[in-house]
């Protein structure tokens, strides 16, 4: 009698979760549906949509334009991942002895701008820090450096890397901070055992540091390179993918294609390119990373 | 000891130099916010004669008073939904122990990492065929439902580690399972909740594909999204638009300046659990 009460209850928590799924497959689900379908078919988003196969896809992977824009996603990651990953490494572990101290508080909250702002702002500020009368070239121009200063999102080689400089501004303050984190929950006595052996800083850094932060490394790998592979805003607003096509990526390719060029289908097949890259590369990430006492 | 100093003095010029680093694009924005408009200024230049009104004109130009309500309904739509319709699934999958769970936690989590650019074209035609495009509602349904994975992620997280011999002495009372979560389990998820909305409303406010997307009338979206048209107006005039982005910042700087300790803490939690 008590199992079957209990069991009519079990079954009454999906009530709980109905409005929950019905959000998440209406505006989810469904449209990831709708992007696999779309991409077999060639649909200007006006007529009659024609049965396209697997065009769209092979589209996707030997049109030069279209797959530059992959590889341009995928460049981005040392910009956006790498960077801030290894910088936010030396970092942390160099100000780990100081993190309770006054001025790391301040620090704190100051590094931390950059994930709070709209990226749309970051993209407007540094857009005019790398414009041809910029900070930038200001500076570069003070140390005696003017023959290197141009409109960097303007020239063909440095397009790409720039918009690369602002990810990478972006997401060093919240990697430092993730890490830094990570550091504070390492047992101090393994430091202290190990100055007492002898252990310079380096030795300190790759035998205690680096494996116990090996969650939080994850965490920032995955976060930076999910946010390399589908940036949007920063690129929209500071080269709109120019000049040419030299700092196109997938998700405003994306965009371009489905609401300028009416592509609609080639727009989904990458829309399903660019979806699968991402889970391809967040998932083996979290289970390399995963810690795996829990 | 004479290292420990070392490494101490080290790490405050690092901490300096990092603070500039994030610092210096906002001091050349708001330097640059106060030549005269229509001007090509220098980087980091001190103007002689500070043009304190280009706020002023950024301001109307930009229809602030006009932005910071069509974002501040957009927020009120998303964050009370999504936190309700979260909570009650959170609940549900991480307390209740519903049949299925492990299966319906699994879809949601497969949702986390999906990029919006992935489903943002037939969102297009769906919210078209909905009758809501270029309305308010085209960005907070979609929202609402995009946020849904890390919103049930996170409520689930908290309610795992609620003990279960709290909702058995409620039982015992005779509460039924709607008032147990009402009456005990809502109260306490108070602080899983609230670092919730945080993250919703900041994620709410700076959205961009779906504003530029779905909503044509700058007025009606984010602040995000509004921020996009209003460089395509005013691109050209430099100290104007800096002088505008700098207004558009504002709101935000000053809430996260507000809750600086609770957004920190959300945003790396955050983070990890993502």
């Amino acid at each position: 009698m008590k199992a079957a009460v209990q069991r009519r209850r079990n079954w009454a928590g999906w009530l709980f979760v109905l409005p929950a799924a019905a959000f998440y497959v209406v505006f989810v689900i469904q449209p990831l549906a709708m992007t696999v379908q779309y991409s077999l078919y060639s649909w200007d988003g006006i007529g009659v949509a024609a049965w396209n196969g697997v065009q769209n896809y092979l589209r996707v992977f030997t049109d030069p334009d279209l797959f530059a824009a992959i590889l341009n996603a995928l460049k981005l990651i040392v910009f956006f991942s790498a960077v801030p990953v290894v910088l936010g490494l030396a970092i942390a572990a160099t100000i780990r002895r100081i993190a309770a101290s006054r001025l790391a508080l301040v620090a704190r909250t100051v590094i931390f701008l950059p994930q709070v702002i709209p990226l749309v702002a970051a993209g407007i500020t540094w857009s005019w820090l790398l414009s041809s009368t910029g900070l930038v070239n200001q500076l570069l121009t003070a140390i005696g450096l003017e023959g290197v200063t141009r409109a960097w999102l303007g020239d063909f080689s440095t397009a790409l890397p720039a918009v690369g400089v602002i990810g990478a501004w972006v997401l060093l303050g919240l990697c430092t901070l993730l890490l830094l984190a990570g550091m504070s929950k390492i047992d101090p006595a393994l430091y202290e055992a190990a100055r007492l052996d002898g252990a310079g800083a380096f030795r300190e850094f790759f035998s205690i540091t680096l494996p116990s932060l090996r969650q939080e490394i994850g965490v920032c790998v995955t976060v930076t390179v999910v946010a390399a592979l589908a940036s949007f805003d920063i690129v929209y607003i500071s080269t709109q993918g120019g000049p040419g096509n030299a700092s196109m990526v997938p998700g405003l390719e994306i965009y371009y294609l489905a609401f300028s060029e009416r592509e609609v289908g080639l727009a989904s097949a990458l829309a399903v390119v660019l979806t699968v890259l991402v889970i391809a590369c967040a998932l083996p990430i979290q289970w390399l990373t995963r810690d795996r006492s829990s | 000891m004479k290292t420990a100093r070392r490494e101490a003095w080290t790490g405050r010029v690092l901490l300096l130099v990092l603070m500039a680093f994030t610092l210096m694009p906002f001091v050349s924005l708001f330097v640059t916010a106060l030549h005269p408009s229509g001007t090509y200024p220098l980087g980091l230049d001190w103007p002689d004669d500070p043009q304190w009104g280009n706020f002023a004109d950024a301001f109307t130009a930009a229809r602030m008073t006009e932005l910071l309500t069509s974002s501040v309904l957009i927020v009120l739509g998303v964050v009370p939904i999504s936190l309700v319709v979260a909570t009650m699934a959170g609940f549900a999958i991480g307390h209740l122990r519903i049949p299925g769970r492990r299966f319906v936690f699994v879809a949601f989590v497969l949702g986390l990492t999906l990029p919006f650019e992935g489903i943002i074209t037939p969102l297009y035609y769906l919210v078209r065929d909905m009758g809501i495009l270029n309305t308010r509602w085209a960005i907070i349904l979609p929202l609402i439902g995009l946020f849904m994975p890390f919103s049930v992620f996170w409520m689930r997280a908290h309610f795992v580690n609620m003990p279960e011999e709290l909702s058995e002495s409620a039982r015992i009372d005779g509460a039924s399972t709607w008032q147990l979560f009402w009456k005990v389990h809502v109260p306490l998820a108070a602080p899983a909740t609230s670092s919730l909305a945080i993250l919703l409303f900041l994620w709410t406010w700076n959205q961009f594909l779906l504003a530029i997307v779905l909503v044509d009338d700058p007025l009606q979206r984010t602040m995000s999204g509004a921020l996009g048209a209003f460089q395509g107006q005013w691109g050209t005039d430099i100290p104007l638009l800096c002088a505008g982005s700098l207004l558009i910042l504002t709101p935000t700087l000053l809430v996260f300046l507000i809750f600086q300790r609770r957004f920190v803490s959300a945003l790396l939690q955050g983070s990890l659990k993502g």
